[in-house]
Protein backbone atom coordinates (compact mmCIF):
# COMPACT_ATOMS: atom_id res chain seq x y z
CA UNK A 1 0.00 0.00 0.00
CA UNK A 2 1.11 3.46 -1.21
CA UNK A 3 2.37 6.46 1.81
CA UNK A 4 -0.83 8.84 -0.06
CA UNK A 5 -3.48 7.22 -1.49
CA UNK A 6 -5.56 9.12 -4.08
CA UNK A 7 -8.74 7.47 -5.47
CA UNK A 8 -10.97 9.05 -8.19
CA UNK A 9 -10.88 12.31 -6.52
CA UNK A 10 -13.41 14.95 -7.72
CA UNK A 11 -14.49 18.23 -6.32
CA UNK A 12 -17.08 20.36 -7.88
CA UNK A 13 -18.28 23.75 -6.72
CA UNK A 14 -21.86 24.16 -7.43
CA UNK A 15 -22.39 23.05 -10.76
CA UNK A 16 -18.84 23.73 -12.24
CA UNK A 17 -16.22 20.95 -12.00
CA UNK A 18 -12.89 21.72 -10.84
CA UNK A 19 -11.22 18.74 -11.16
CA UNK A 20 -12.06 14.62 -11.60
CA UNK A 21 -10.85 11.44 -12.24
CA UNK A 22 -7.70 12.31 -9.83
CA UNK A 23 -5.88 8.91 -8.87
CA UNK A 24 -1.95 8.74 -7.33
CA UNK A 25 0.21 7.13 -5.35
CA UNK A 26 3.04 8.34 -3.46
CA UNK A 27 5.97 6.73 -1.49
CA UNK A 28 7.13 7.98 1.42
CA UNK A 29 9.48 10.26 1.46
CA UNK A 30 8.92 11.62 -2.19
CA UNK A 31 8.89 14.95 -3.14
CA UNK A 32 5.94 15.51 -5.49
CA UNK A 33 6.07 19.04 -7.12
CA UNK A 34 1.99 19.59 -8.47
CA UNK A 35 2.54 22.40 -11.83
CA UNK A 36 -0.14 23.88 -14.11
CA UNK A 37 -1.93 26.73 -15.37
CA UNK A 38 -4.19 29.25 -13.22
CA UNK A 39 -7.28 27.45 -12.51
CA UNK A 40 -6.74 24.01 -13.11
CA UNK A 41 -7.37 23.01 -9.98
CA UNK A 42 -3.25 22.49 -8.25
CA UNK A 43 -4.87 24.89 -4.76
CA UNK A 44 -7.84 22.67 -4.64
CA UNK A 45 -6.01 19.53 -5.05
CA UNK A 46 -3.94 20.89 -2.23
CA UNK A 47 -6.84 21.77 0.02
CA UNK A 48 -8.29 18.10 -0.28
CA UNK A 49 -5.15 17.07 0.74
CA UNK A 50 -4.81 19.11 3.41
CA UNK A 51 -8.78 18.17 4.22
CA UNK A 52 -9.62 21.85 4.59
CA UNK A 53 -11.90 20.67 1.87
CA UNK A 54 -14.03 17.44 1.42
CA UNK A 55 -13.84 16.29 -2.33
CA UNK A 56 -17.12 15.60 -4.16
CA UNK A 57 -16.20 12.53 -4.94
CA UNK A 58 -13.24 9.68 -4.33
CA UNK A 59 -10.75 8.88 -1.20
CA UNK A 60 -7.56 10.46 0.11
CA UNK A 61 -5.73 7.82 2.22
CA UNK A 62 -2.88 9.18 4.17
CA UNK A 63 -0.28 6.05 5.46
CA UNK A 64 -3.93 3.72 5.29
CA UNK A 65 -5.56 5.84 7.54
CA UNK A 66 -9.12 6.84 7.26
CA UNK A 67 -9.92 9.92 5.19
CA UNK A 68 -9.56 13.01 7.29
CA UNK A 69 -12.64 15.20 7.91
CA UNK A 70 -10.91 18.43 8.59
CA UNK A 71 -6.98 19.49 8.73
CA UNK A 72 -5.04 18.01 11.80
CA UNK A 73 -1.49 17.29 13.37
CA UNK A 74 -0.75 14.91 10.61
CA UNK A 75 -0.83 17.17 7.80
CA UNK A 76 1.37 20.35 7.70
CA UNK A 77 0.53 23.52 5.63
CA UNK A 78 2.89 26.58 4.59
CA UNK A 79 0.42 29.07 2.60
CA UNK A 80 2.05 31.66 0.44
CA UNK A 81 1.13 34.35 2.82
CA UNK A 82 -0.21 34.57 6.23
CA UNK A 83 1.30 31.02 7.52
CA UNK A 84 2.60 32.77 10.77
CA UNK A 85 0.85 33.83 13.39
CA UNK A 86 1.44 38.17 13.21
CA UNK A 87 0.27 38.68 17.17
CA UNK A 88 3.31 36.29 18.59
CA UNK A 89 6.74 36.28 18.51
CA UNK A 90 9.25 34.59 16.45
CA UNK A 91 10.25 32.48 19.50
CA UNK A 92 6.14 31.98 20.27
CA UNK A 93 5.02 31.13 17.04
CA UNK A 94 7.53 27.79 16.91
CA UNK A 95 6.52 27.41 21.14
CA UNK A 96 2.64 27.16 19.16
CA UNK A 97 3.56 24.18 17.50
CA UNK A 98 3.99 22.21 20.64
CA UNK A 99 1.79 24.35 23.03
CA UNK A 100 -1.29 24.63 20.08
CA UNK A 101 -1.90 20.58 21.17
CA UNK A 102 -0.69 20.17 24.42
CA UNK A 103 -2.13 22.64 26.53
CA UNK A 104 -5.87 23.13 26.82
CA UNK A 105 -5.14 26.76 27.01
CA UNK A 106 -2.58 26.61 23.88
CA UNK A 107 -0.47 28.19 26.31
CA UNK A 108 2.58 27.19 28.32
CA UNK A 109 3.34 28.78 31.37
CA UNK A 110 6.41 28.39 34.07
CA UNK A 111 9.31 26.64 33.50
CA UNK A 112 6.77 24.12 30.33
CA UNK A 113 7.13 27.86 28.60
CA UNK A 114 10.57 28.48 29.45
CA UNK A 115 11.71 24.81 28.75
CA UNK A 116 9.57 25.10 25.29
CA UNK A 117 11.31 28.30 24.68
CA UNK A 118 14.90 26.91 25.04
CA UNK A 119 13.83 24.15 21.96
CA UNK A 120 12.43 26.83 20.19
CA UNK A 121 15.57 29.34 20.34
CA UNK A 122 17.54 26.06 19.26
CA UNK A 123 15.13 25.48 15.83
CA UNK A 124 15.56 29.27 15.17
CA UNK A 125 19.39 29.16 15.81
CA UNK A 126 19.73 26.40 13.23
CA UNK A 127 17.30 27.90 10.50
CA UNK A 128 19.16 31.22 11.10
CA UNK A 129 16.76 33.14 12.76
CA UNK A 130 18.17 33.02 16.83
CA UNK A 131 18.91 36.86 16.34
CA UNK A 132 15.06 37.55 15.50
CA UNK A 133 13.56 35.14 18.09
CA UNK A 134 11.46 38.08 20.10
CA UNK A 135 10.84 39.96 17.11
CA UNK A 136 7.20 40.26 15.63
CA UNK A 137 6.94 38.48 11.96
CA UNK A 138 6.43 41.49 10.54
CA UNK A 139 9.98 42.14 11.00
CA UNK A 140 11.39 39.61 8.99
CA UNK A 141 11.87 39.39 5.38
CA UNK A 142 9.62 37.25 3.19
CA UNK A 143 12.42 34.99 2.50
CA UNK A 144 12.53 34.67 6.93
CA UNK A 145 8.82 34.72 7.27
CA UNK A 146 8.82 31.21 4.91
CA UNK A 147 11.32 29.72 6.94
CA UNK A 148 9.71 30.32 10.55
CA UNK A 149 6.17 28.84 8.74
CA UNK A 150 8.56 26.06 7.58
CA UNK A 151 9.91 25.29 10.56
CA UNK A 152 7.10 25.78 12.40
CA UNK A 153 5.14 23.41 10.69
CA UNK A 154 7.59 20.68 11.40
CA UNK A 155 7.41 21.27 14.98
CA UNK A 156 4.53 18.68 15.29
CA UNK A 157 6.49 16.51 12.83
CA UNK A 158 3.34 15.93 10.36
CA UNK A 159 3.89 12.74 7.91
CA UNK A 160 3.04 14.81 5.18
CA UNK A 161 4.17 18.92 4.48
CA UNK A 162 2.05 20.95 2.26
CA UNK A 163 3.48 23.71 0.78
CA UNK A 164 1.20 26.04 -1.26
CA UNK A 165 3.22 28.25 -3.57
CA UNK A 166 5.74 28.96 -0.65
CA UNK A 167 8.13 31.24 -2.37
CA UNK A 168 5.46 32.46 -5.25
CA UNK A 169 6.72 35.97 -3.05
CA UNK A 170 10.03 36.09 -3.04
CA UNK A 171 12.80 37.44 -5.16
CA UNK A 172 15.16 34.79 -7.26
CA UNK A 173 17.91 35.06 -4.83
CA UNK A 174 15.71 34.37 -1.78
CA UNK A 175 14.49 31.50 -3.31
CA UNK A 176 17.49 29.82 -4.39
CA UNK A 177 18.35 29.70 -0.27
CA UNK A 178 14.97 28.50 0.25
CA UNK A 179 15.71 25.57 -2.09
CA UNK A 180 18.66 24.59 -0.48
CA UNK A 181 17.06 25.17 3.17
CA UNK A 182 13.58 23.01 2.10
CA UNK A 183 16.52 20.42 0.39
CA UNK A 184 18.62 20.34 3.90
CA UNK A 185 15.48 19.98 6.32
CA UNK A 186 14.57 16.82 3.68
CA UNK A 187 17.34 15.03 4.17
CA UNK A 188 17.40 15.68 7.51
CA UNK A 189 13.05 14.50 8.36
CA UNK A 190 12.91 12.31 5.30
CA UNK A 191 9.57 13.89 4.81
CA UNK A 192 6.69 13.50 2.14
CA UNK A 193 5.87 16.76 0.83
CA UNK A 194 3.44 18.03 -1.98
CA UNK A 195 4.84 21.36 -3.70
CA UNK A 196 2.11 23.47 -5.61
CA UNK A 197 4.14 26.09 -7.75
CA UNK A 198 4.35 28.37 -10.71
CA UNK A 199 7.86 28.19 -11.14
CA UNK A 200 8.32 25.40 -13.85
CA UNK A 201 12.39 25.26 -12.58
CA UNK A 202 11.70 24.90 -9.05
CA UNK A 203 9.22 22.35 -9.91
CA UNK A 204 11.74 20.22 -11.48
CA UNK A 205 14.88 20.80 -9.06
CA UNK A 206 13.04 20.10 -6.21
CA UNK A 207 10.72 17.27 -7.00
CA UNK A 208 11.26 13.58 -7.52
CA UNK A 209 7.97 13.66 -9.54
CA UNK A 210 6.35 16.69 -11.25
CA UNK A 211 2.80 16.44 -11.79
CA UNK A 212 0.57 18.19 -14.09
CA UNK A 213 -2.91 19.40 -13.88
CA UNK A 214 -4.90 20.79 -16.84
CA UNK A 215 -7.76 20.16 -18.43
CA UNK A 216 -7.91 16.99 -21.32
CA UNK A 217 -9.88 19.16 -23.72
CA UNK A 218 -9.73 23.11 -24.26
CA UNK A 219 -11.25 23.02 -27.52
CA UNK A 220 -14.80 22.87 -26.50
CA UNK A 221 -17.72 25.62 -26.44
CA UNK A 222 -16.87 26.20 -22.93
CA UNK A 223 -13.76 25.07 -21.10
CA UNK A 224 -14.79 25.99 -17.80
CA UNK A 225 -17.37 22.64 -17.76
CA UNK A 226 -14.23 20.54 -18.16
CA UNK A 227 -12.69 19.30 -14.91
CA UNK A 228 -8.92 19.34 -14.89
CA UNK A 229 -6.80 16.27 -14.17
CA UNK A 230 -3.55 14.61 -14.02
CA UNK A 231 -2.13 14.76 -17.60
CA UNK A 232 1.24 14.61 -17.37
CA UNK A 233 3.54 12.59 -14.28
CA UNK A 234 7.28 13.31 -14.94
CA UNK A 235 9.95 11.67 -13.01
CA UNK A 236 12.25 14.10 -11.89
CA UNK A 237 14.67 12.53 -9.27
CA UNK A 238 18.50 12.78 -10.12
CA UNK A 239 17.98 16.47 -9.63
CA UNK A 240 15.80 17.04 -12.42
CA UNK A 241 18.00 15.79 -15.04
CA UNK A 242 17.17 15.12 -17.96
CA UNK A 243 15.28 18.45 -18.20
CA UNK A 244 18.20 20.81 -16.40
CA UNK A 245 21.00 19.25 -19.38
CA UNK A 246 18.81 19.83 -22.17
CA UNK A 247 18.70 23.40 -21.08
CA UNK A 248 22.59 23.55 -20.43
CA UNK A 249 22.69 21.64 -23.79
CA UNK A 250 21.32 24.70 -25.51
CA UNK A 251 23.15 27.18 -24.19
CA UNK A 252 20.23 29.34 -23.02
CA UNK A 253 20.74 29.41 -19.18
CA UNK A 254 23.50 28.48 -17.50
CA UNK A 255 22.53 27.17 -13.63
CA UNK A 256 25.20 27.34 -11.29
CA UNK B 1 3.49 72.30 -11.11
CA UNK B 2 0.57 70.41 -10.17
CA UNK B 3 -1.37 71.22 -7.29
CA UNK B 4 -1.79 67.67 -5.94
CA UNK B 5 2.17 67.37 -6.22
CA UNK B 6 2.76 70.30 -3.99
CA UNK B 7 3.56 69.24 -0.67
CA UNK B 8 3.43 71.54 2.64
CA UNK B 9 6.62 71.31 4.66
CA UNK B 10 6.75 70.53 8.31
CA UNK B 11 6.40 73.87 9.43
CA UNK B 12 4.29 75.04 7.22
CA UNK B 13 2.08 71.92 7.95
CA UNK B 14 1.64 72.98 11.80
CA UNK B 15 0.63 76.44 10.76
CA UNK B 16 -1.81 75.29 9.05
CA UNK B 17 -3.02 72.59 10.92
CA UNK B 18 -3.59 76.08 13.34
CA UNK B 19 -5.74 77.85 10.61
CA UNK B 20 -8.99 76.60 11.26
CA UNK B 21 -9.04 77.14 14.59
CA UNK B 22 -7.56 80.44 14.61
CA UNK B 23 -10.19 81.15 12.02
CA UNK B 24 -13.53 80.09 14.13
CA UNK B 25 -11.87 81.99 16.90
CA UNK B 26 -12.15 84.94 14.87
CA UNK B 27 -15.21 84.93 13.59
CA UNK B 28 -16.48 84.43 16.72
CA UNK B 29 -14.62 87.32 18.55
CA UNK B 30 -15.92 89.53 15.87
CA UNK B 31 -19.23 88.14 16.16
CA UNK B 32 -19.23 88.65 19.66
CA UNK B 33 -17.44 92.61 19.75
CA UNK B 34 -20.43 93.47 17.69
CA UNK B 35 -23.11 92.34 19.27
CA UNK B 36 -21.78 93.74 22.26
CA UNK B 37 -21.20 96.71 21.32
CA UNK B 38 -24.51 97.05 20.53
CA UNK B 39 -26.14 95.62 23.58
CA UNK B 40 -23.69 95.20 26.29
CA UNK B 41 -26.14 93.08 28.42
CA UNK B 42 -25.90 90.92 25.43
CA UNK B 43 -25.86 87.10 26.46
CA UNK B 44 -25.73 84.91 23.27
CA UNK B 45 -22.15 85.70 22.34
CA UNK B 46 -19.99 86.79 25.68
CA UNK B 47 -16.62 87.90 24.91
CA UNK B 48 -14.01 85.61 24.89
CA UNK B 49 -12.41 87.28 27.80
CA UNK B 50 -15.81 86.57 29.72
CA UNK B 51 -16.27 82.82 28.88
CA UNK B 52 -12.48 82.36 30.34
CA UNK B 53 -13.62 84.32 33.50
CA UNK B 54 -16.65 81.81 33.72
CA UNK B 55 -14.35 78.50 32.62
CA UNK B 56 -11.68 79.66 35.81
CA UNK B 57 -14.80 79.98 37.83
CA UNK B 58 -16.11 76.84 37.25
CA UNK B 59 -13.16 74.69 37.65
CA UNK B 60 -12.10 76.33 40.74
CA UNK B 61 -15.39 77.84 43.06
CA UNK B 62 -16.79 74.48 45.21
CA UNK B 63 -20.74 75.09 44.68
CA UNK B 64 -21.89 76.50 47.79
CA UNK B 65 -24.52 74.36 49.16
CA UNK B 66 -22.77 70.83 48.21
CA UNK B 67 -19.12 72.12 48.77
CA UNK B 68 -18.28 70.44 45.81
CA UNK B 69 -16.29 71.99 42.36
CA UNK B 70 -19.40 71.03 40.22
CA UNK B 71 -17.33 71.05 36.84
CA UNK B 72 -15.22 68.21 38.35
CA UNK B 73 -18.65 66.36 39.95
CA UNK B 74 -20.29 66.24 36.87
CA UNK B 75 -17.13 65.60 34.96
CA UNK B 76 -16.28 62.21 36.70
CA UNK B 77 -20.35 60.88 36.92
CA UNK B 78 -20.35 61.36 33.02
CA UNK B 79 -16.88 59.85 32.28
CA UNK B 80 -18.56 57.04 35.00
CA UNK B 81 -21.31 56.57 32.82
CA UNK B 82 -19.45 56.79 29.51
CA UNK B 83 -16.98 54.01 30.69
CA UNK B 84 -19.58 51.92 32.10
CA UNK B 85 -21.72 51.60 29.40
CA UNK B 86 -18.69 51.74 26.30
CA UNK B 87 -17.04 48.56 28.72
CA UNK B 88 -20.28 46.23 29.45
CA UNK B 89 -21.09 47.00 25.41
CA UNK B 90 -17.34 45.68 24.53
CA UNK B 91 -17.39 42.98 26.56
CA UNK B 92 -20.78 41.86 25.09
CA UNK B 93 -19.47 42.98 21.68
CA UNK B 94 -16.41 40.38 21.80
CA UNK B 95 -17.85 37.96 22.85
CA UNK B 96 -21.00 37.29 20.43
CA UNK B 97 -18.30 39.18 17.96
CA UNK B 98 -15.91 35.87 18.07
CA UNK B 99 -18.95 33.45 18.48
CA UNK B 100 -20.24 34.65 15.20
CA UNK B 101 -17.02 34.71 13.61
CA UNK B 102 -15.67 31.82 14.53
CA UNK B 103 -18.50 28.98 14.91
CA UNK B 104 -21.06 28.87 11.40
CA UNK B 105 -23.92 27.81 14.03
CA UNK B 106 -23.62 30.52 16.13
CA UNK B 107 -23.73 32.78 12.89
CA UNK B 108 -26.62 31.19 11.86
CA UNK B 109 -28.31 31.71 15.10
CA UNK B 110 -27.30 34.98 16.30
CA UNK B 111 -25.82 36.96 12.94
CA UNK B 112 -29.52 37.99 11.73
CA UNK B 113 -31.08 38.84 14.97
CA UNK B 114 -28.04 41.03 15.56
CA UNK B 115 -28.24 42.53 11.86
CA UNK B 116 -32.69 43.14 12.41
CA UNK B 117 -31.39 44.54 16.57
CA UNK B 118 -29.39 46.96 14.89
CA UNK B 119 -31.91 49.00 13.26
CA UNK B 120 -34.02 50.16 16.40
CA UNK B 121 -33.35 53.50 17.25
CA UNK B 122 -31.47 53.41 20.55
CA UNK B 123 -33.01 56.95 21.85
CA UNK B 124 -36.50 55.22 20.42
CA UNK B 125 -36.41 53.00 23.56
CA UNK B 126 -35.19 55.88 25.93
CA UNK B 127 -38.48 55.88 27.42
CA UNK B 128 -38.97 52.11 27.91
CA UNK B 129 -35.25 52.23 29.47
CA UNK B 130 -36.88 55.08 31.58
CA UNK B 131 -39.53 53.05 32.75
CA UNK B 132 -37.17 49.57 33.57
CA UNK B 133 -34.49 51.08 34.82
CA UNK B 134 -35.41 53.98 36.51
CA UNK B 135 -34.08 57.82 36.17
CA UNK B 136 -30.83 56.54 37.94
CA UNK B 137 -27.33 55.88 36.68
CA UNK B 138 -28.79 52.23 35.23
CA UNK B 139 -30.74 53.85 32.39
CA UNK B 140 -28.24 56.09 31.42
CA UNK B 141 -25.46 53.16 31.02
CA UNK B 142 -28.01 50.82 29.66
CA UNK B 143 -28.63 53.67 27.02
CA UNK B 144 -25.00 53.51 25.67
CA UNK B 145 -24.47 50.35 25.80
CA UNK B 146 -27.89 49.72 23.95
CA UNK B 147 -26.87 52.14 21.56
CA UNK B 148 -23.47 51.09 20.15
CA UNK B 149 -23.45 46.89 21.22
CA UNK B 150 -25.22 46.30 17.97
CA UNK B 151 -22.69 48.32 16.18
CA UNK B 152 -19.71 46.28 17.79
CA UNK B 153 -21.07 42.86 17.94
CA UNK B 154 -21.84 43.31 13.89
CA UNK B 155 -18.00 45.09 13.16
CA UNK B 156 -16.45 42.39 15.35
CA UNK B 157 -18.05 39.40 13.88
CA UNK B 158 -16.91 40.96 10.72
CA UNK B 159 -12.97 41.52 11.89
CA UNK B 160 -12.97 37.98 13.00
CA UNK B 161 -14.20 36.70 9.44
CA UNK B 162 -11.88 38.58 8.14
CA UNK B 163 -9.14 36.66 9.87
CA UNK B 164 -7.19 35.31 6.70
CA UNK B 165 -8.24 31.21 6.43
CA UNK B 166 -4.54 30.48 6.34
CA UNK B 167 -3.74 31.04 9.78
CA UNK B 168 -6.88 29.45 11.09
CA UNK B 169 -5.77 26.45 8.85
CA UNK B 170 -2.64 26.63 9.98
CA UNK B 171 -3.81 26.39 13.60
CA UNK B 172 -5.37 23.57 13.31
CA UNK B 173 -2.78 21.63 11.37
CA UNK B 174 -0.62 22.55 14.72
CA UNK B 175 -3.29 20.33 16.44
CA UNK B 176 -5.25 23.25 18.15
CA UNK B 177 -9.09 23.33 19.03
CA UNK B 178 -11.74 25.76 18.18
CA UNK B 179 -11.24 26.85 22.07
CA UNK B 180 -7.68 27.42 21.76
CA UNK B 181 -8.02 29.18 18.28
CA UNK B 182 -10.28 31.31 19.96
CA UNK B 183 -8.22 31.72 22.79
CA UNK B 184 -5.01 32.00 21.07
CA UNK B 185 -5.58 33.06 17.57
CA UNK B 186 -8.85 35.27 17.17
CA UNK B 187 -8.65 36.86 20.67
CA UNK B 188 -5.54 38.47 20.00
CA UNK B 189 -5.73 39.47 16.90
CA UNK B 190 -9.65 40.70 17.71
CA UNK B 191 -7.84 42.86 20.57
CA UNK B 192 -6.76 45.66 18.86
CA UNK B 193 -9.66 45.83 16.18
CA UNK B 194 -11.90 46.01 18.97
CA UNK B 195 -9.88 49.24 20.18
CA UNK B 196 -10.64 50.72 16.81
CA UNK B 197 -14.26 49.90 17.34
CA UNK B 198 -14.61 51.31 20.27
CA UNK B 199 -12.85 55.11 19.30
CA UNK B 200 -15.68 54.33 16.01
CA UNK B 201 -18.50 54.33 18.57
CA UNK B 202 -17.16 56.48 21.24
CA UNK B 203 -19.45 59.59 18.81
CA UNK B 204 -22.22 57.82 19.30
CA UNK B 205 -21.40 56.88 23.00
CA UNK B 206 -21.60 61.01 23.77
CA UNK B 207 -24.83 61.17 21.56
CA UNK B 208 -26.41 59.01 23.77
CA UNK B 209 -24.78 59.78 27.18
CA UNK B 210 -25.65 63.69 26.73
CA UNK B 211 -28.96 62.85 25.44
CA UNK B 212 -29.84 60.87 28.59
CA UNK B 213 -28.15 63.62 30.90
CA UNK B 214 -30.57 65.89 29.22
CA UNK B 215 -34.09 64.07 29.73
CA UNK B 216 -33.56 63.00 33.39
CA UNK B 217 -30.18 63.16 35.50
CA UNK B 218 -29.06 65.09 38.78
CA UNK B 219 -25.67 65.92 37.37
CA UNK B 220 -23.49 65.26 34.35
CA UNK B 221 -21.77 67.09 31.89
CA UNK B 222 -24.99 66.97 29.81
CA UNK B 223 -27.54 67.35 32.57
CA UNK B 224 -25.71 70.73 33.43
CA UNK B 225 -25.59 72.41 30.12
CA UNK B 226 -29.28 71.57 29.67
CA UNK B 227 -30.02 73.00 33.02
CA UNK B 228 -28.33 76.72 32.62
CA UNK B 229 -29.49 76.61 28.85
CA UNK B 230 -32.61 78.04 31.29
CA UNK B 231 -30.79 80.91 31.89
CA UNK B 232 -29.11 81.36 28.61
CA UNK B 233 -25.72 80.52 30.26
CA UNK B 234 -23.78 80.48 26.76
CA UNK B 235 -20.42 81.68 29.03
CA UNK B 236 -21.33 77.92 31.33
CA UNK B 237 -22.66 76.02 28.10
CA UNK B 238 -19.56 77.02 25.69
CA UNK B 239 -17.44 76.23 28.43
CA UNK B 240 -18.53 72.97 28.64
CA UNK B 241 -18.65 72.41 24.76
CA UNK B 242 -15.31 72.74 24.79
CA UNK B 243 -14.58 70.61 27.64
CA UNK B 244 -16.49 67.56 26.31
CA UNK B 245 -14.98 67.68 23.57
CA UNK B 246 -11.25 68.11 24.56
CA UNK B 247 -12.16 64.93 26.31
CA UNK B 248 -13.47 62.81 23.78
CA UNK B 249 -10.42 63.97 21.46
CA UNK B 250 -8.17 62.73 24.46
CA UNK B 251 -9.73 59.50 25.00
CA UNK B 252 -9.63 58.93 21.13
CA UNK B 253 -6.22 59.77 21.08
CA UNK B 254 -5.27 57.50 24.26
CA UNK B 255 -6.80 54.86 22.82
CA UNK B 256 -4.86 54.80 19.90
CA UNK B 257 -1.56 55.10 21.62
CA UNK B 258 -2.80 52.28 23.73
CA UNK B 259 -3.38 50.18 20.87
CA UNK B 260 0.25 50.94 19.35
CA UNK B 261 1.67 50.25 22.76
CA UNK B 262 -0.14 47.49 23.47
CA UNK B 263 -0.09 45.63 19.80
CA UNK B 264 2.88 46.42 18.51
CA UNK B 265 2.70 44.57 15.56
CA UNK B 266 -0.81 45.64 14.87
CA UNK B 267 -0.94 47.60 11.36
CA UNK B 268 2.16 46.39 9.78
CA UNK B 269 2.02 44.03 7.33
CA UNK B 270 -1.55 45.15 6.67
CA UNK B 271 -2.97 42.60 9.56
Amino acid sequence: MSFVEVRNIAKSYGDRPIISNVNLDVDQGAFISVVGASGCGKSTFLRLLLAQEQPTGGTIRLAGGEPAKEPGLDRGIVFQRYSVFPHMTVRDNIVAGESFNQSWLGKFFGTQLKEARDRAQEVLDRIGLGHMSTAYPAALSGGMQQRLAIAQALQDKPKLLLLDEPFGALDPGTKLSMHDFLEDLRTETGMTVFMVTHDLEEAFKLGDRVLVFDKPSWDVPDPDMVPATITYDFDARDNGIPYQTIRDETNLFHYD
Amino acid sequence: MRLINRKPGRVLSLALLVVPFLAVLAAYTIASDIRLADNPQDKLLPAPSSIVDTATRLVTTPDKRSEKILFWRDTAISLQRLALGVGIAALIGMVFGMLIGLFPYARAIFAGFVNVISMVPPLAILPILFIVFGLGEQSKVALIAIGITPFLIRDLGQRVLEIPTEMMVKAQTLGATSFVIALRVALPQLLPRLLQSIRLSLGPSWLFLIASEAIAAEGGLGYRIFLVRRYLAMDIILTYVVWITILAFLIDYGLKKLGEKAFPWFGKDGL
